[in-house]
This record gives C-alpha cells, structure tokens and sequence, in this order.
C-alpha cells in the first residue's frame, strides 16, 4: 500500500478526498457543505461583526502571531494606538494598504507608509485577531477591575519548560492567511505602528494549519504525520459555539461578551525520534490511524470514537470532550520549523491555539490530563505559553478593538 | 536676503581659546542687570558642580560668553533654544582655562548649560534674552535652521580635530592606556556628525571602517584597526602611519564638512540616518567589538541627531506642533533609558548590558526614529 503525498495533498486542497490504492477507504468530503471553503482563498473575510474573524473564520493555511509589551505607560497613547490600529486592521484585511498613502503613494522625501511587500497581492483571506494578557491589567492603566477572572493564570503542567521571554504579553495578534507575505506583512505594518507605545515581544510564524475549524475543510496534519483536529469544535456546531466558545455578560467581565479566550502553547516536536518510532506505536500513542486518521477499531476518520478501545493513555482518550465533563476547545494551531536547533535537528513543532469560553474549565483540565499520562510527552516540550482575552468584533468604522475593556 | 547674512554671523558662534584667564568670574551680586551684557562679556564660571552665569538676562543680538573652567573636568558650555536646540556651543574647556563663545540669540527663553565631564543635561540655568523679536519667514526659518546645524557642526568638527590629535599622538607615544580612554572621547565628536561626513564617501570608510567592512584585500584603516591593536593585540609600536593617516583624514573631511552647503533635507535625513546607525550598529555592539565603548557612540549619535531636529525646530513648531511635542517626548524618553547606563563621565560597556536593557534602548530608539522618519517631507515642502 502506498499513498502519494502529493496526490494526497492535491486532492485535498481541492476539498476531495484521496482514496489510497489498497486498505484505506477515504471518507469522502464531497458529502460535506463545501460553502465556506468554495469562496477563492484570494477573497476578503469581513473586518466587522459581532464577534472577531480569525477565530471561526475557516482556519487559513498560514500563521503570524505577535505578542507585545505595552511599553506606554499612558492610557491615552495605548487608547490611540488601539484605534490606529483597528483603523489599519479594517483596510489590511480588506487588501488595502496600511495607511492612506500606501507604499508608493506618498511624498518622495518621506518613509512610506505601507511596507510595501504585498503590493499586487490579494487579501488572502487574512484575519487580524487581537487580544488582552492578564499583565495588561496591573496598575498602569486603570484596567485592574477589568479582569476577567477567566484570566487567571494558567497552573504549572508537568513537564513544561516555558521561556519566559517568548511567553506572555500585554497584547496579543494573529494574523491568519492564506499567503504567508500577507500576514508577514500585516504584523510588521502594526508593529510599526505600534512603536513608542509598544514592543514586540515575541513572535511566530506557522506555515501550515494543523486544524480545521469548518466541515468543508479537510483535516489537515500535524508534524507527526497525523491527521489533527478531525473532532474539532467547528462553526458548523451553532449550539457548541454558543456553549463554549463565546464568553457572555453572565461570565463576569462584561466587556468581554462575545469575546473569547486564546491559550497560546509552542510545542517543540523532537520529530527525529518520532520518525524512528514504529507506526503500530505512533498510531497506539494517537488512537487513530496514521492514513485515514479513523479512532482504533473504525473505518473511516469521522466515525465515532470507541474510547473503550483504544490504550488508557492514548492521545485522543485523553483529550476527549467526554473525560472532561464535555469540555471543547476550537483548535487553530499551526505547524512551525524555526530553522534548526545546532544539534543537527529541526527546531519544529506545533504552535496550539485554542479559544474557549473559560480556560480553566476547558483548556486547563484537558492540558493537565494530557501532561500527566500522554506517552506523546515522550517527543513534545511545551517551550512557550499564552493567555489572552480576545474582545468582541469589532461592529462599524466607529467602533474599535477593545472599546468595551477602556469604556 | 539679509536674513542669512545675518545669520551667517550666527555661524561665526565660534570658540575663542584664550590665553589666560582675562575674564575673572563675576561674583553673583553681578547678575541680571541686562546693560551688563551688551559691550561686555558674560562671564561664566564653571566648575565640577556649578555653572554660575553672571547674568541671567542680555539684549537681543550678540553675547560673548567667557566660560572659566575652575573643575577638575573637562566641561562644555552650550546655550540652548527651547528643545535643546543649540544656538551656540564651546566644547573642551580644560580645568584652568576660559574660552569665549559667540552667540547670536534673538529675543525669546534660552537655558544655559555646563556639563562637567561632557556627559549628561549638564547644569542648567534660565537665560532670558530680550529686545525686538523679527519673526522670520517661511524661506527664513529655514535658513536658519540650516545655519543653525552649521555651527553646530563647525564646534563639533573643531574639537573633533583636538581630541583626535590628542589619541593620535598617544598612540604615537605608545601610551596604551591614555590611548584607550581618549578612544571613545574622540569618537564622540565624529559620531555626532557622522552623516554630513558621509557626504564625502571614500573618507567614511577611511577614518572608521570596521574589520567587518572591508572586502579581502583591502587595507584597513582609521579608528577601528588602531582599537584593536589597542584592546586585543595590545602592540600599537607599528600604527604610527595609521595614526598619521587618521588625523590627516579627519582634518580633510572636517574642511569639506564646514564648506558643506546642506539643505533641511540633509538634516532631517541626518537625524534619521543617525538613529539607525544607533539600531544597526551600537545596540548590536558592532560599532566597538573590540572597546565595547559603543554607548559613547550611542549618546553621540542621540545628541547629534537631536542637534539636527532641533536646528528645524522653528519650522516643525509652525507646521507640525504636534510633531514637535512627540518629538520633546521620545527624545527624553530616550535620553532618560540612556542615561541609566551612565558610569562616572562614561557609560557602561556594552558587554556590561543585559539583553533587557539592550531591548529597552532599543525600544526607546524605534520610538523616536519613527517620527523623526516623518520630518523630511514636512521640511521638503
């Protein structure tokens, strides 16, 4: 039996599915609605709405994520700037340029201001999604009785080795598309902008989507070669995003209703000990199998999970909504190689995103399953981690991010 | 065109040197009597703690400052429009000596200040000019400004040329040690002007050139190579003709600099050019691999470029306010997180720094740098 990769790939990117030549069955996904995935992966997502694109939004193929310091310690500067950016965000994401006179538009003897690098490409999908750390709500800017208490900070996990400096931040962005340059391009113009009141403090880069956040999307892999994602919290589940997903006034922190909160972990993969790991093991260790990605004992990807059959510390058992009082998350992470390690190795891994409506009821007791007894914590080190409380969308050219928190 | 003939009196604002001590200090009984000021000279006495001006008002037009250095630091004395923009400055005023400063100040608020050790805001006192206030025009304002950095370049470059014979001679000598503290101290007064040196490119190179410049083959000279020998191979008995070669360069390039004509464009770009040479090069600490004295180098480049931002100050207060009060903002903001890592006269060694503090310097700077970004096209206009 033998699948090719590049079939595989291209027929998935086609939304079919690709039928190996031997044992694998397929699923086909032409049963599935196809909608949100048909419009051209050139088209703009809207800027406004009730609630932030980039988060349903149909997981765009790639990833820039930025973490920032507020290096301001004024209210009114970080107020501006949050209006100058929602501002650019509405033209950036719509395909425009960063500011009015574009990259060529303006004055010969002045920098312009529009970087420039994604002159004559299209939207690409990108969405600009922001959110608020817990440290954005000591004393600096009065925002201390704002805090949600979903914010709290995240407990210790067994095993993490968490970089303080590429962990954290005041506030977050992440910008999704379907052309890296595009969403390169968004972070470096609002970093720009940003200076004197902010300071990139971190940032990442992810070249491929490692979920699927709609039906009409394929499941893509992770680094591990597995399909990841397939039991996804997706738009599609009206009832489970309005559950879990969408936090609400009745939470506690009212500006926060139909915001949602974003855990951010970089998993560093050791993928050269993984690939000498023998596929009965890799697909024990997961629950699924390696080519279709359907639990043990089932045929196709999206048959129902028979816990009972797989190993007690296999991955997908341990994460599974069930073993947690139905806890959800709608994953959104990203594969990333930041080169190489000096070691002779790939510095490769995954970058997780997870929104949530409460963290410490969705996020936290599923992490804290999986860093006790999953046997993948063999070939993963949690490096990095975040927590951000992502407002709600943004409604009108009047409105800006975070208005609700500094109203 | 009589505004700039007038103003080219103002670049006349040139350090006297003189013999001996002819100005004794007046006492402070002395002080604000506003006739005082006009044929006379105001005297100054400067010490390591104190910077006593003997009055603390004069007429619109020409002073004469006579600033006596009775310290035990070299000090400057500068007199500064609101924003520390220099109207008129004198540098290297040894202990015991007094030397003149010729300042054409219009009618307006002005601070004096003397800075002992030549590092810091220096000691201020108000000075408070008064007379007929002629608001200039457009085209005048303008002219000022480029004036205005003209001398500010012709003090600079004079001292550039004393303090470069003094580590030139030294290195002559063989005095290792007295070589290497006047290393970065001559630096100081390049590093300020750099971008109008850089006008004449194939002197650039010449005069400070990194080991990492250079192309394979190509003779190394200037600053850098004598600062290797100085920190790392600790044998300066063979740099004789570099040294030779470094003052004979720095005196052609500070010839062709003081003939410059500039435009406001030079100096809003010149602002500009020299923070990225702070972001590029001094943050990194590639500037001084082998010294490590890249913060000298940083201060001179944030006072040079401010030097030259304010020179344009008259201009941006009529048609960019709101820039100017950014700008006031950021270029405390960044002396105040440089001035952290001053040590004595100095400052710490880059290698001396955390990565925090090299991120918060960084910061400061892309926060200045990008408003001063948007000068040129307003003075363009």
């Amino acid at each position: 039996m033998s699948i090719s990769r590049r079939t595989m790939f291209g027929l998935g990117a086609a939304g079919a599915a690709a039928v190996g030549a031997g044992a694998i069955a397929a699923r086909s996904l032409l049963e599935e609605p196809t909608a949100a995935h048909a419009a051209s992966t050139s088209d703009p997502f809207p800027f406004y709405g009730e609630h932030q694109a980039g988060i349903v939004t149909p997981a765009q193929d790639r990833l820039h994520f930025v973490a920032f310091d507020v290096t301001t310690s004024r209210r009114d500067e970080l107020l501006e700037l949050l209006q100058e950016w929602t501002a650019a965000a509405a033209r950036l994401t719509q395909g425009k340029e960063a500011g009015a006179f574009g990259a060529v538009g303006g004055p010969a003897e002045g920098a312009p201001d529009d970087t420039g690098e994604a002159l004559g490409l299209p939207a690409s999908g990108l969405t600009l999604t922001i959110g608020f750390g817990a440290s954005l709500f000591d004393d600096r800017f009065g925002l201390a009785a704002k805090l949600p208490a979903a914010l709290a900070p995240l407990p210790k996990f067994p095993g993490e080795r968490l970089i303080p400096e590429i962990s954290g931040g005041d506030i977050c962005v992440q910008a999704c598309a379907h052309d890296p340059q595009v969403a390169v391009h968004a972070i470096r113009n609002l970093a720009r902008i940003g200076f004197g009141r902010v300071s990139v403090r971190w940032s990442q880069l992810g070249f491929g989507r490692t979920s699927s956040t709609s039906r009409a999307q394929v499941t893509p892999r992770n680094l591990m070669g597995f399909k990841d994602g397939t039991n996804n919290m997706k738009l599609e589940d009206a009832a489970l995003v309005r559950e879990q997903l969408w936090a609400s006034a009745a939470d506690g922190a009212a500006w926060m209703a139909g915001g949602s909160y974003l855990v951010t972990r970089k998993i560093r993969m050791t993928i050269e000990t993984w690939d000498r790991t023998s596929l009965r093991e890799q697909e024990d260790i997961f629950g699924r199998d390696k080519g279709e990605g359907a639990p043990v004992g089932k045929a196709r990807e999206f048959d129902p999970v028979d816990l009972a059959a797989m190993k007690p510390d296999a991955h997908v058992r341990l994460a599974h909504p069930s073993q947690h009082g139905d806890a959800h998350l709608l994953r959104r992470g990203y594969n990333f190689v930041d080169g190489s390690d000096g070691l002779g190795r790939l510095d490769a891994g995954l970058f997780f995103i997870a929104y949530q409506r409460d963290p410490r009821k969705q996020f936290v007791p599923v992490q804290m399953s999986l860093a006790r007894t999953d046997p993948l914590n063999e070939y993963i080190k949690h490096v990095s981690s975040g927590l951000f409380a992502c407002p709600p969308g943004v409604r009108d050219a009047g409105d800006f991010w975070g208005r609700e928190l500094f109203a | 065109m009589s505004a700039i003939t007038r103003l080219t009196i103002g670049a006349l604002a040139v350090a006297a040197l003189t013999a001996c001590a002819a100005e004794t200090p007046a006492g402070p009984g002395a002080a604000a009597q506003p006739g005082q000021a006009g044929p006379g000279k105001v005297a100054v006495a400067a010490s390591d703690t104190e910077c006593k001006v003997a009055v603390s008002e004069v007429a619109a037009g020409t002073s004469t400052f006579a600033v006596t250095n009775g310290g035990s630091k070299v000090t400057e004395f500068y007199v500064y429009a609101p924003g520390d923009r220099v109207m008129a400055e004198v540098e290297n005023i040894v202990p015991g000596l007094t030397r003149e400063l010729i300042a054409e100040l219009p009618a307006g608020s002005y601070e004096t200040a003397c800075k002992p050790g030549m590092v810091g805001k220096g000691i201020r006192s108000p000075l408070k000019v008064t007379g007929e206030h002629k608001p200039l025009n457009a085209d005048a304002k303008l002219a000022e400004a480029t004036a205005s950095y003209k001398r500010y370049v012709k003090s600079q470059s004079d001292t550039l040329l004393v303090k470069t014979q003094e580590f030139v001679d030294a290195v002559k000598a063989g005095e290792i040690d007295k070589a290497k503290e006047l290393f970065p101290v001559s630096r100081t007064y390049w590093e300020r002007i750099e971008p109008v040196a850089e006008i004449f490119g194939d002197l650039d190179p010449a005069i400070d050139a990194r080991e990492a410049d250079l192309a394979e083959g190509e003779e190394w000279t200037g600053f850098h190579k004598i600062e290797k020998d100085l920190w790392i191979t600790k044998d300066i008995s063979k740099d004789g003709p570099i040294a030779d070669k470094l003052i004979a360069d720095v005196k052609t390039i500070v010839a062709k600099a003081n003939t410059a004509e500039l435009t406001p464009l030079n100096l809003a770009n010149g602002a500009k050019e020299l923070l990225d040479e702070v972001a590029t090069g001094k943050i990194t600490g590639e500037e001084d691999i082998w010294s490590h004295t890249d913060l000298w180098d940083f201060a001179a480049n944030l006072a040079g470029s401010k030097a030259a931002v304010q020179s344009l100050r008259p201009v941006l207060e009529e048609r960019a306010p709101d820039l100017v009060k950014t700008l006031d903002e950021k270029f405390a903001a960044a002396e105040a997180e440089l001035g952290k890592h001053q040590k004595g006269d100095g400052w710490r060694l880059h290698n001396e720094l955390s990565k925090e503090e090299l991120k918060s310097l960084s910061d400061v700077i892309n926060a200045l740098a990008e408003p001063i970004s948007t000068i040129a096209p307003i003075v363009a206009k």
